[in-house]
């Protein structure tokens, strides 16, 4: 496999007017992201809300530039292209490699405009095909994410969400693209609809040979789907791993915290499980000194209330973690269950 | 197989892309406009006034500026369907009556009186010397009027000058509603374009653009106008003046209509459908008109239609004190010009129907603003 997409150091920050006369205050939203995107793969991006991972998505596909860092596409052609160092202008050929899905099915799709045109937007705006070409192309790319050529004709109105969903899919993938940012894609969604359109995502992922950078809060969708996890805390990466590994053993306080509170449907697994997650996630304008976790961390120590740990490799394993104590902690993954003397006790 | 089944696609998607044009948004806001009753009359109201305007020259039986020295405050005459015979006898025959004049001897003063011993016979479609219709269209019928010549025919009575008041009136509707309009494109030219910019692009020009249009509505407007009609060249045309008041009247209108359509920009600006055009790759020019104009053109339309009878009252207020469009001009300012003192309200009365129709107008247009606002809003749908 080799990269598509990489990112290098890459940084975000938004400042807040303090009025007219109040001082700016400036709000890291992201702090030295680096990471890698292999082709064919799907990297899930996780983290709580605040996080980043949002402006993450973002950033890289320019709908907001970054401060400092690069963003740099392979296509197939071979070279690199430096995303996030290009006008608007040169950027326009790539926006066809690199799509986007939107969170919120309601307002991602043009209330005025028919199904028809907002799915055909992307082909006209690239002046891809006309006519009689560009009517096939949309309608065949529609019918394969499940909506009837019947339907083309109408308002988004009148659609339900899944549907909805199904057309924002239709759009990013109609310009045939490499690469596709879902962005928390099915979390607008009913369950039952959330495991259609990740199927979905699955199938269409295998047929047009799609790479995904897919943005969510849940874990469940995350393992279900991702090859890879990269996780964010305030603005910094905590932890980068293969999916398996990273459910198995965690190597960052915080993505045990995560896996903590991940739903369990037995009860009697339930009994011994911490209810509540410690503390809340800082305001990002003040963020702490030092580990940026940890203060919710209960292995905290001195070193980590004053030195920032990188995000590095751990010996002995495909995992990256940013934590000082990464291959001394032990830490629980998603499938070990609560002690054995807990389940006695019941 | 395969090429059937395209074909197939193809053919059973083109029937409905064009069945489901007729529920566009247009569509959705004209079913949800008639709902709202008192809206659809007024619709109604506004049309009939604007169909007067357009054929002015036609509907008014006389021309506004003939005016004759026999019949000065002439009161109205009603128009009679039958004429009693001698016999007593009943037949159809539309006419008027003439005036007798009785000399009021405290008063020494000459006052009319109908007479009914005279009968003037009315008519629909009567000819009348050549005139052009909206001023393009060359005709010589009128769509009412006597046939005698030299006859009266005053319906709403007489002026000052023996001029006919329904004709006067009729002609003013179009200068009115005209400059209502006219005022009302102009500020909305203005206010899409610099509120457009301010919305969409935002920084320091939006902060700026809403400094001048805080300080703008905050002068009191009365005082600007009269000020900036004053300032005007008292030898300039009756058209240059028409268009300068125009030009008055949206320097303030266009505030509002930047408002209204900067917000609307500001929080389209953030909707992800807007983010996904962008990500598309298309212009901030297609963004614009394709994505965000359309999205609140119903509401632009709404708020338009609520500011102009803002202008028509302004342009009403304006003539009324003398300082906005002046004779020979006929506007419903102008003509209650002439009811400005007891003297006349005591003694024609009837030069206030200019009033009833400002009233009429306006609350028809905000009764039926509101019915096009409350129709363009998504939340009812």
């Amino acid at each position: 496999m080799s990269a598509l997409l990489t990112v290098e150091h890459l940084s975000k920050h938004f400042t807040l007017s303090g009025g007219w006369f109040g001082p700016e205050r400036r709000l890291d939203a992201l702090t030295d992201i680096s990471l890698t995107v292999e082709a064919g793969e799907t990297l899930a991006i996780v983290g709580e809300s605040g996080c980043g991972k949002t402006t993450l998505g973002r950033c890289i596909i320019k709908a907001q530039p970054a401060n400092e860092g690069r963003v740099v596409y392979h296509p197939k052609s071979g070279g690199e292209v430096e995303l996030s160092a290009l006008s608007k202008r040169e950027i326009k050929p790539w926006r066809q490699d690199i799509r986007m899905i939107f969170q919120d099915p309601m307002s991602s799709l043009n209330p005025n405009m028919r199904v028809f045109d907002i799915v055909a937007e992307p082909l006209r705006i690239h002046r891809i095909c006309k006519g009689k070409e560009l009517e096939e192309r949309v309608i065949s790319t529609l019918e394969k994410v499940g909506i009837p050529a019947e339907a083309v004709g109408r308002y988004p109105h009148a659609f339900s969400g899944g549907q909805r969903q199904r057309i924002g899919i239709a759009r990013a993938l109609v310009l045939d693209p490499k690469l596709v940012i879902a962005d928390e894609a099915v979390s607008a969604l009913d369950v039952s609809i959330q495991a259609q359109v990740l199927n979905l995502l699955e199938d269409l992922k295998a047929e047009f040979g799609l790479t995904y950078i897919f943005i969510s809060h849940d874990l469940g969708v995350v393992n279900y789907i991702a090859d890879r996890v990269a996780v964010m805390y305030l603005g910094h990466m905590v932890e980068n791993a293969p999916t398996e590994m990273l459910f198995e053993r965690p190597r960052h306080p915080y993505t045990e915290l995560l896996l903590e509170a991940l739903p369990i449907a037995d009860p009697l697994r339930r009994k011994g499980r911490k209810k509540e997650v410690l503390g809340e996630i800082p305001y990002l304008g003040n963020r702490p000194v030092g580990c940026p976790f940890h203060p919710r961390c209960k292995y905290a120590e001195d070193k980590c209330r004053s030195e920032k740990p990188a995000l590095r490799p751990i010996e002995g394993t495909a995992q990256q973690a940013a934590c000082h104590f990464a291959e001394k902690l032990h830490l629980k993954g998603a499938y070990e269950d609560a002690p054995e003397a807990v389940l006695h006790e019941a | 197989m395969a090429v059937e089944t395209m074909t197939r696609t193809t053919a059973i998607a083109e029937v409905p892309v064009r069945r489901a044009r007729r529920e566009s948004q247009l569509g959705l806001m004209w079913r949800r406009f008639k709902r709202h009753r008192l809206a659809l009359v007024s619709l109604w109201v506004v049309l009939a006034f604007y169909l007067v305007a357009l054929l002015a020259e036609f509907l008014a039986p006389a021309d506004p500026s003939a005016y004759s020295a026999r019949y000065t405050y002439a009161p109205p005459q009603g128009i009679q369907l039958f004429s009693t015979g001698e016999d007593g006898s009943w037949r159809f025959f539309p006419h008027v009556n003439g005036y007798a004049t009785e000399i009021d001897q405290k008063a020494m003063r000459r006052t009319f009186v109908i007479d009914p011993e005279v009968e003037i016979p009315v008519q629909f479609f009567v000819p009348s010397d050549p005139y052009l219709l909206a001023g393009v269209i060359p005709m010589s019928v009128k769509f009412i009027g006597v046939t005698e010549a030299r006859a009266p025919f005053y319906v709403l009575g007489a002026d000052r000058l023996g001029r006919d008041l329904l004709s006067r009136l009729i002609h003013g509707t179009r200068i009115s509603l005209s400059i209502g309009l006219a005022g009302v494109t102009l500020s909305l030219f203005f206010g899409i374009i610099i509120g457009g910019f301010a919305g969409y692009y935002g920084g320091w020009f939006d902060s700026a653009v809403m400094r001048v249009v805080e300080f703008i509505r905050s002068m009191p407007t009365i005082p600007l106008w009269l000020g900036l009609a004053a300032a005007l060249p008292k030898d300039w045309t009756a058209l240059q003046t028409y268009f300068a008041i125009t030009v008055i009247l949206s320097l303030i209108g266009w505030t509002e209509l930047a408002r209204v359509v900067r917000g609307r920009f500001l929080s389209l600006r953030t909707e992800d459908f807007v983010t996904a055009a962008q990500l598309d790759g298309a212009s901030d020019w297609r963004i614009i008109t394709r994505h965000m104009v359309p999205s609140f053109m119903s509401h632009i339309i709404a708020a338009a239609t609520l500011a102009i009878p803002g202008m028509i009252l302004a342009e009403t207020a304006l003539s009324f004190l003398g300082l906005g469009l002046q004779a020979p001009i006929v506007s419903w300012g102008t003509l209650l010009q002439d009811a400005q003192n007891i003297r006349t309200l005591a003694t024609a009365p009837w030069l206030l129907t200019p009033g009833i129709c400002v009233v009429v107008i306006i609350l028809s247009m905000n009764f039926f603003g509101d019915g096009l606002r409350d129709a363009a809003d998504p939340h009812g749908r």
